[in-house]
């Protein structure tokens, strides 16, 4: 299958090869959380909310009581794809992104400041429609940032493919599925670090650092969007205070 | 913009599925007018509507008229997404076609990406059917155009669906037929490459036979694909690709997995429609049909049979004509011989491989009034495909023309399929024309090297640089005497030699290759053009290249007294010329002599030489000698071809002289050191890639394929042994009488037996698969010409990577990828041998026009009405008819089992392998019709 078409360039969704979906964030979609937000990628949605900084329940996982306990639980809605298959909890893919998300989230977390705390982020994906993971990793950031948790900066994630011989920009379900590489890029964004990276397939090393560089430009276009969001829920917020 | 596309979908477990996916629209698509001021100014334009109007055409028309958009007449074509993508749905060659006119900046096609378009895209209709939403959509787009570019350009829209076209004048658009709007053209050949539409109640199966009676059902109906479906699943029918005999277009055979064996379809009404390379769906016939029987010509009846033309004498069993039932031949011969091999009939087409031909028209009367439509019958010069119906107006320009056309339909009344006309090449038997057509029969791409291909060859004039000279993989043999040994006006050197006796009284021997992938690049536009043409294809007095010229000729070719970059693989041997070590390196080489074989041979045998080269050739020599000894000890065949040569007049470049290409030790001893790199190479290769190395393998004959050999030596009381290629090769040897040619020919007859060998991806196959027969070698590639051959270049990166000086390029990790390369090198392959023989024998064609000749002949076989003998001086074989044609070989009798026709009451009789005197002549049986014909003096 041609997933770029050779004559008009455009991708099978009708995006060019370097357009990202159409994004929507929103916090403040939980009420009893202490930080939520909603974060969409094209027909990907995911949902995040946060506890915290609150006391360590059980002191057993407290590896360093200088610092606070980040914890994360990651789960797919039963709902989220198409097919009504029953995934059971805890399955080694949800793990896995657990984790990735915790380690990705703690690297900008100002955990230092909140010893003998900890941090629970639950993150929940409604729709999957390919790069779930980089909008988990959105969301979780945006839901950190309305709950107030202090962070040395934004975390943004974005994905990038090679098919058809072409760097592609966040890879939705279908190109996701293509067998392509798929590299997914987690970054610091104002400080230009990269904390995040995974790709599931082999590709050439110039090839390479053409996808992993449109995926970084893709985590900076989010995170540019990620601060109008906050910025315009401050606002809202002053607007409501008066 | 955004919409959301939903669906349901089957998945393959079986279970129903909602799929909804998004569908972007955006304003940034433009419209290509090259005066609008409304778009982008940075938006490619191409549109320009000088002279008429801006086209929007349909689907049906791109598929069934893409020989009139072809065109250069027909211009300011709009081709919408929504049509390109139904066309690749529907047929992946028109698709290419249409992508190839889009993509060409000398023609205005624009592709308008209408389904991404805000103001034109439209949403499926509850209840409207896929066919109408997508006219729907490109009437929508016609209007946008119309709306965009405002009342001074005319926007039409073509099609030939009379709805589509009621509905679209309805709307306010200009709308036409493919056929009114070229009407409107005012030129009359423009007509002809218009396709009538068939399923009207018009046309060509009206007028098509001029006699009633004749108007009959010839064909069954194909079924259903429904059916097809079913019937292949529960195994009553086969698919598989059908192959016509090149020899025999009655006969063709469908290799079937279901089945694992050929299937044979007898006759055109057993063959049912399908042309050659056709995915068809075949139904066995009774067991009892399977014999061979004459009736299957029967109903083919009348002026079709053509018999056996003069021909090159074939190379291997691909040129040669399939044993099946030619030792049955053509007439006479009645007795029904049980065949084991199934027998069918074609019920359906599962897939079309129309294409277009070149040929010439039938001869036919004139008809009274010209200008008006006549119809005439195409012969094409390939004979697995049937004459095919045209309508034209302009007969009088065709009559003698060499000429394109392509198939569009065949229907159950009609014999013959119908189709029209696309280009003419030129005049018949004119030199030119006939070598285009060579071309074009043989999808030869002689196009000019394109820019962005010139743009990646190195800064000309190239020399060595110090880079070079540095780089530690790359060894400086400049001071080692390095020489070449090519034929005669040899320009692309690919190979040098050295030869250096070491003070432990062994050589070290090195094979030093052109170093060609230091400037092919894999990926770049050069490499894709080399990729795809595959090799350089050599006819008589051209040749056209796989690399652009300054490459072959120039920078890689190992010229003498210049500096050149190789690929060298160097052994240290014994004096009995065992293999002690064997090492690779890219190096620097400065060859001291470039050499014909006859300037080598001639300073061999001068003794009173005794110059360094001299004696470095003598050794290679006596080396070479004991390494092919033990190649045929180990059961290597020497096969004999017998190659022609012409002597070409500079001016005229007509042939001045004919003769046999006259093999010396020379040739023998270059070879054998190719042989051995090539070994060498493939050895190294698969050790370090063994699931993608490109290797070559030469499967071995089966029984079948060796039976004609068997026969005839039967026939004169010779015994061979078949069993290996070891034993085949001894009984070769032993195959002797008092009549000094009587081996070769026996050799040159077990050469038109073997197949050729072809390349592979090592993954594909087993390690025993893997073995080369005609060499005896296990394993085996193409290292040594990589100027010439692609192949060799695909070797030359593997050999790199395995010696960890440049990375595998990532094509190799892809292995269905690497397998189409394997393909299309052996496709092409064939096709450059194809065309160089079709090349010979057109010239062998020209030379004999104006030089009638008496020589001797040798009887290959022998037929009912006659034998075919074979013509050792020109390496040619042909038939010569005893009786007069039509007349069915009444007085003669034919002994099948001796080989031989006697005349009855007389001592007259011919026998296989029997020297006969011949005269050679060219005759034309019909105007402009040319063919070289043998007689018995
Ligand atoms: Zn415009």
């Amino acid at each position: 299958m041609e997933y770029v078409d050779p004559l008009t360039g455009f991708r099978v969704d009708g995006r060019r090869p370097n357009e990202m979906r159409k994004l929507k964030g929103e916090v403040g979609v939980v009420a009893r959380a202490d930080g939520s937000a909603l974060f969409e990628m094209g027909n990907t949605r995911v949902i995040a909310a946060v506890y915290g900084p609150r006391e360590v329940q059980n002191k057993g996982q407290q590896v360093n009581s200088k610092e606070a306990l980040v914890r994360c639980e990651y789960r797919m809605a039963e709902f989220s794809t198409g097919d009504r298959r029953r995934k059971p909890k805890g399955d080694r893919r949800s793990t896995e992104i657990s984790l990735v998300i915790r380690q990705t989230m703690e690297a900008s977390i100002l955990t230092h400041l909140m010893p003998r705390s900890q941090i629970d982020i639950f993150v929940q994906v409604l729709q999957a429609d390919g790069g779930t993971r980089s909008a988990c990793i959105n969301a979780a950031t945006l839901a950190l940032a309305d709950a107030g948790i202090p962070m040395r900066d934004i975390v943004t994630s974005c994905s990038a493919g090679y098919l058809c011989s072409t760097p592609l920009l966040d890879l939705n379900y279908l190109e996701d599925s293509a067998g392509g590489a798929d590299v997914t890029v987690g970054i610091l964004a104002k400080m230009d670090k990269v904390t995040l990276l995974q790709m599931d397939a082999k590709l050439a090393m110039d090839t390479f650092e053409n996808v992993m560089g449109l995926a970084i430009e893709g985590c900076k276009a989010i995170a540019t969007y990620i601060r109008e969001v906050l910025l315009e829920n401050t606002k809202r917020l002053e607007c409501q205070r008066g | 913009m955004l919409q959301s596309k939903s669906f349901v979908k089957k998945t393959k477990q079986g279970r129903i599925q909602k799929v909804v996916r998004e569908h972007y629209l955006r304003d940034d698509i433009y419209c290509g007018f090259v005066p609008c001021s409304a778009c982008d100014a940075a938006a490619e334009r191409k549109l320009v509507a000088d002279a008429a109007a801006i086209l929007v055409v349909d689907t049906n028309v791109v598929l069934h008229q893409i020989d009139l958009l072809e065109n250069p007449a027909i211009e300011d074509v709009v081709l919408l997404s929504v049509v390109l993508d139904e066309v690749k749905n529907k047929n992946l060659a028109v698709f290419n076609r249409i992508k190839a006119l889009c993509t060409n900046k000398a023609r205005r096609f624009y592709v308008f990406a209408n389904e991404q378009h805000r103001d034109t895209y439209v949403k499926d209709m509850v209840g409207e059917s896929s066919n109408d939403r997508n006219d729907r959509a490109i009437r929508v787009a016609a209007h946008w155009y119309q709306s965009h570019l405002g009342e001074s350009v005319k926007v039409l829209l073509i099609t030939n669906d009379r709805d589509n076209k009621r509905k679209a004048i309805e709307e306010g658009l200009n709308a036409e037929t493919v056929e009114s709007y070229v009407r409107s053209l005012a030129q009359p050949g423009l007509l002809d490459l218009v396709v009538v539409p068939t399923s009207g109640d018009v046309t060509m199966e009206d007028v098509e036979d001029h006699r009633p009676s004749k108007r009959k059902v010839i064909y069954s109906e194909h079924k259903p694909m429904s059916e097809i479906t079913s019937g292949l699943r529960c195994g009553i029918y086969h698919q598989g690709k059908l192959r016509v005999n090149r020899y025999n277009p009655f006969e063709a055979y469908v290799g079937s997995e279901s089945i694992g064996d050929e299937i044979v379809i007898r006759g055109r009404s057993n063959m049912n429609r399908a042309f050659d390379g056709d995915i068809v769906a075949v139904e066995l016939l009774p067991q009892d049909q399977w014999h061979e029987s004459k009736s299957f010509i029967a109903d083919d009846d009348e002026e079709e049979e053509e018999e056996e033309d003069v021909h090159l004498v074939p190379n291997s069993a691909d040129d040669a004509p399939r044993n099946a039932s030619s030792t049955q031949s053509s007439v006479g011969s009645s007795a029904p011989s049980v065949s084991s091999r199934p027998v069918g009939r074609v019920v359906g087409i599962i897939k079309r491989n129309w294409n277009s031909y070149c040929g010439s028209l039938q001869p036919m009367p004139m008809p009274a009034g010209s200008g008006g439509v006549a119809h005439a019958l195409f012969v094409s010069k390939d004979r697995r495909i049937p004459k095919i119906r045209i309508q034209t107006r302009q007969l009088e320009n065709l009559v003698n023309k060499r000429i394109v056309v392509a198939v569009d339909s065949w229907g159950v009344l009609s014999r013959y399929p119908s189709g029209h006309y696309v280009r003419t090449i030129g005049d018949i038997g004119d030199k030119e024309t006939e070598t285009e057509v060579v071309l074009i029969e043989n999808d030869i791409n002689t196009r000019p090297f394109s820019t962005q291909v010139l743009a990646c060859l190195p800064p000309l004039p190239w020399t060595l640089s110090q880079e070079d000279l540095a780089n530690p993989n790359r060894q400086d043999l400049r001071h080692v005497r390095v020489f070449s040994v090519d034929p005669p006006g040899c320009r692309d050197i690919d190979d040098a030699l050295h030869c250096t006796l070491l003070p432990n009284g062994n050589f070290e021997v090195g094979v030093h290759i052109a170093d060609v992938t230091n400037f092919v690049h894999p990926g770049t536009p050069l490499d894709e053009e080399a990729a795809q043409r595959g090799t350089s294809v050599y006819l008589v007095g051209q040749r056209i290249d796989m690399l652009p010229k300054p490459l072959t000729e120039d920078v890689c070719s190992l010229r003498a007294d210049v500096e050149r970059l190789a690929f060298s693989v160097i052994w240290e041997m014994t004096p009995d010329a065992d293999i002690i070590s064997t090492r690779y390196t890219k190096s620097v080489i400065k060859s001291c002599a470039a050499m014909s074989y006859v300037e080598a041979q001639a300073r061999m045998d001068d003794s009173r030489l005794v110059d360094p080269l001299t004696v470095d050739l003598r050794n290679l020599n006596s080396l070479a000698k004991i390494m092919r000894q033990r190649r045929c000890d180990r059961g290597a065949l020497t096969l004999a071809s017998a190659e022609v040569k012409f002597e070409i007049d500079s001016e005229t470049h007509d042939p001045l002289d004919i003769g046999i290409y006259q093999i010396r030790e020379a040739n023998q001893m270059i070879e054998e050191f190719m042989l051995a790199a090539n070994i060498s190479v493939a050895e190294k290769i698969l050790k370090h890639f063994p699931l993608c190395s490109l290797l070559r393998r030469h499967p071995s004959p089966t029984k079948e394929m060796l039976e004609p050999l068997l026969r005839t030596a039967s026939s004169i009381g010779l015994n061979l042994d078949v069993s290996s290629s070891k034993a085949l090769a001894e009984s070769l040897d032993n195959a002797k009488s008092n009549d000094p040619y009587f081996n070769k020919l026996i050799r040159i007859l077990a050469t038109r037996c073997m197949t050729q060998a072809v390349y592979f991806c090592s993954g594909d196959l087993t390690f025993s698969e893997y073995y080369h027969y005609g060499l005896a070698a296990s394993l085996y590639t193409h290292f040594t010409s990589p100027i010439r051959r692609y192949a060799d270049v695909v070797v030359h990166r593997l050999l790199a990577a395995a010696l960890e000086i440049a990375k595998l390029p990532p094509i190799f990790q892809d292995g269905p990828q690497l397998t189409g390369i394997a393909d299309n090198l052996n496709y092409r392959h064939r096709n450059a041998q194809m065309a160089s023989r079709a090349s010979v024998e057109l010239h062998t064609l020209i030379y004999f026009r104006t030089r009638p000749t008496d020589t001797e002949a040798r009887i290959v076989k022998v037929k009912a009405n006659g034998f075919i003998v074979f013509v050792p001086k020109f390496g040619i074989e042909g038939p010569i008819h005893l009786t007069p044609k039509g007349d069915k070989g009444g007085d003669w009798v034919v002994d099948e089992v001796h080989q031989r026709v006697t005349k009855p009451g007389t001592n007259i009789s011919y026998a296989v392998l029997q020297t006969v005197r011949i005269h050679m002549e060219v005759v034309e049986p019909q105007p402009h019709r040319p063919k070289l014909q043998l007689t018995l003096i």
